[in-house]
């Protein structure tokens, strides 16, 4: 209850200010483009394939690119809505009042949480609202369609605890934002480094959050993937109460 | 009856340097605590350790019988704390900012209408009630922050400079606010405006150096402030000798010509007997004044005798 309470303030504040409307109306744009360029191509080369049996279809042609495009994207925007979650509140010293009122640590980071997971939800909505467009005029592989939508929220879910944690260490929301940034733009290209395929790469491989990403994305569910995001969300949650605890300690 | 605060040995160092050291006090109900003290004293720390905001690093508080540290969930239902900084959000309106504040302890739909309209009530927000809190004036952010405070009629407030940033007739309302509530709450408020604590504190605690130097109720205070010295002035110069030997006059020091400020020993006030000899011997008697120590110039004597 008390939970959902700051969650819906968290969001309601995203939503009075312009980021939010902003973001959501570039990040939509810009995925526009993109997916009109991918049915371009693929209205290209579909008579080609067309004769192809088990050849790749729309789903994969069109969908599963544009979720990586977004994946980019959001990668590069979730850190400029995230920054603000804490540091901001710390800068005005708003956050007593959350301090003061019957709480514990994790009810307030699980609401700021929710709340920023429920703008993502938003977003990965009006994204997958392309796709669906295509129910008029093809068929989709729905399960695929899924897996690709369960891949998209469980990165938001790893993205949007990165940046909560990065704002609770930071003192300010730019210096949040770019550590975030930096973060996980590491774990993003951290498998990059493995594709010499030696021994040591296996571990970076699956370190990586675009190596699970992939997977889930191919229209794989596969229970190390999902466990990997929910471990990773869960360890940073965690980090994030440990360092909100650490300000009533220390200072 | 219980008190409603009970802070045993509270200390807190903020690194090596100790910012509160071993400060035990207590607080009953209907009682307005003042905490005074120079600025670095302390106070604001002892605050936000009361609220929860900040872990002791040795010592227990006690709310209202419920352990801080142990079971913070439960005390903290029974405080209302307003910081320095009013915690405000700019981009609500004073409205939604109380129903946030409501429903985070726990207020549900019937209560909380009345709650804050309660509160906006006793704060004189109703006429801003729909305005956002960033276009207010800082006397009216701090007024919310206030109704924030008393939203949930906790048993016990913590003011922490309350009426800073308000012009002296909202620092009157907030004065009268304040003792209001004092008869149904516990209130501890820290200022380091002297008349305030005069005004609406039942007790006073001085703070300095993070030592408590001075807990005690306004009454003993004030009759300590009435100090044992005369001002008198005269038409014409008097001889000293004369003036003392009457009883009860320890001193007399010449301030200006026909000005002299005569110190007696207390409980032996000799103006009647001055006033007699002055007249009988013709130097024209023009004034004849106790003095009356100011809370400032207690609070400077307390605070320089501490740092000694």
């Amino acid at each position: 209850m008390k939970v959902t309470t700051i969650a819906g303030r968290e969001l309601r504040s995203l939503f009075l200010s312009p980021l939010a409307w902003t973001i959501l109306g570039v990040t939509q744009l810009i995925l526009a483009y993109l997916f009109l360029s991918q049915i371009d191509y693929y209205l290209t080369i579909q008579p080609k394939i067309a004769g192809i049996e088990g050849a790749p279809g729309v789903t994969d042609l069109v969908i599963a690119p544009l979720f990586a495009n977004a994946a980019v994207i959001l990668l590069l925007i979730t850190p400029l809505l995230t920054m603000r979650l804490i540091s901001e509140e710390r800068r005005n010293q708003t956050l007593s009042l959350l301090f003061s009122a019957p709480l514990s640590m994790a009810e307030i980071i699980l609401g700021k949480y929710l709340g920023i997971m429920a703008f993502m939800l938003i977003m990965i909505g009006l994204i997958v609202l392309m796709p669906l467009s295509l129910m008029a005029g093809a068929t989709l592989d729905y399960g695929k369609l899924a897996s690709g939508v369960i891949a998209l929220v469980l990165l938001m879910g790893a993205f949007s605890a990165v940046g909560l944690y990065m704002s609770a260490v930071a003192s300010q929301p730019t210096v949040a934002a770019i550590g975030s940034f930096g973060l996980l733009l590491l774990l993003w290209i951290l498998d990059w480094a493995g594709s010499n395929s030696d021994k040591g790469s296996e571990l970076f491989a699956s370190l990586s959050l675009l190596h699970h990403f992939e997977n889930l994305l191919k229209g794989l569910i596969h229970s190390a993937d999902i466990a990997y995001y929910l471990l990773f969300i869960i360890l940073f949650l965690t980090l994030t109460v440990r360092r909100l605890d650490n300000d009533r300690l220390q200072k | 009856m219980s008190n409603l605060i009970d802070a045993e040995q509270l200390t807190r160092y903020y690194g090596d340097n100790c910012a509160v050291n071993q400060v035990s006090f207590s607080l009953k109900k209907g009682e307005i605590l003042g905490f005074l003290g120079p600025n670095g004293a302390g106070k604001s720390t002892t605050m936000q350790m009361l609220c929860g905001n900040l872990a002791p690093s040795d010592g227990a508080i006690s709310i209202n019988g419920i352990d801080l540290l142990e079971r913070p969930k439960e005390a903290k239902a029974e405080l209302g704390y307003l910081p320095e900084t009013p915690p405000v959000y700019r981009e609500l309106t004073v409205n939604e900012y109380l129903d946030y504040c409501g429903k985070l302890h726990g207020l549900k739909r019937a209560a909380l209408q009345k709650a804050t309209l309660f509160a906006k009530e006793r704060c004189g927000l109703i006429d801003v009630a729909d305005r956002l809190i960033g276009n207010l004036s800082k006397g009216f952010q701090q007024r919310t922050g206030i109704a924030q405070a008393i939203l949930h009629s906790p048993a016990i407030i913590v003011l922490d400079e309350p009426t800073v940033g308000l012009d002296p007739i909202q620092i009157r309302e907030i004065r009268s606010l304040i003792r209001d509530l004092g008869n149904e709450h516990g209130i501890i408020l820290s200022t380091h405006i002297l008349p305030e604590v005069e005004e609406s504190c039942t007790h006073v605690q001085i703070i300095h150096q993070g030592k408590l130097v001075l807990n005690d109720d306004i009454a003993s205070l004030k009759s300590q402030m009435v100090a044992s010295s005369l001002t008198l002035t005269t038409t014409k110069a008097i001889e000293p000798e004369l003036l003392q030997a009457i009883d009860g006059v320890n001193s007399i020091e010449t301030i200006k010509d026909c000005r002299y400020r005569i110190h007696f020993y207390k409980q032996q006030n000799p103006a009647e007997q001055l006033a007699e000899k002055i007249i009988q011997s013709g130097y024209g008697l023009k004034e004849l004044t106790p003095e009356h120590r100011s809370m400032e110039a207690l609070f400077v004597e307390i605070t320089n005798e501490a740092g000694k």
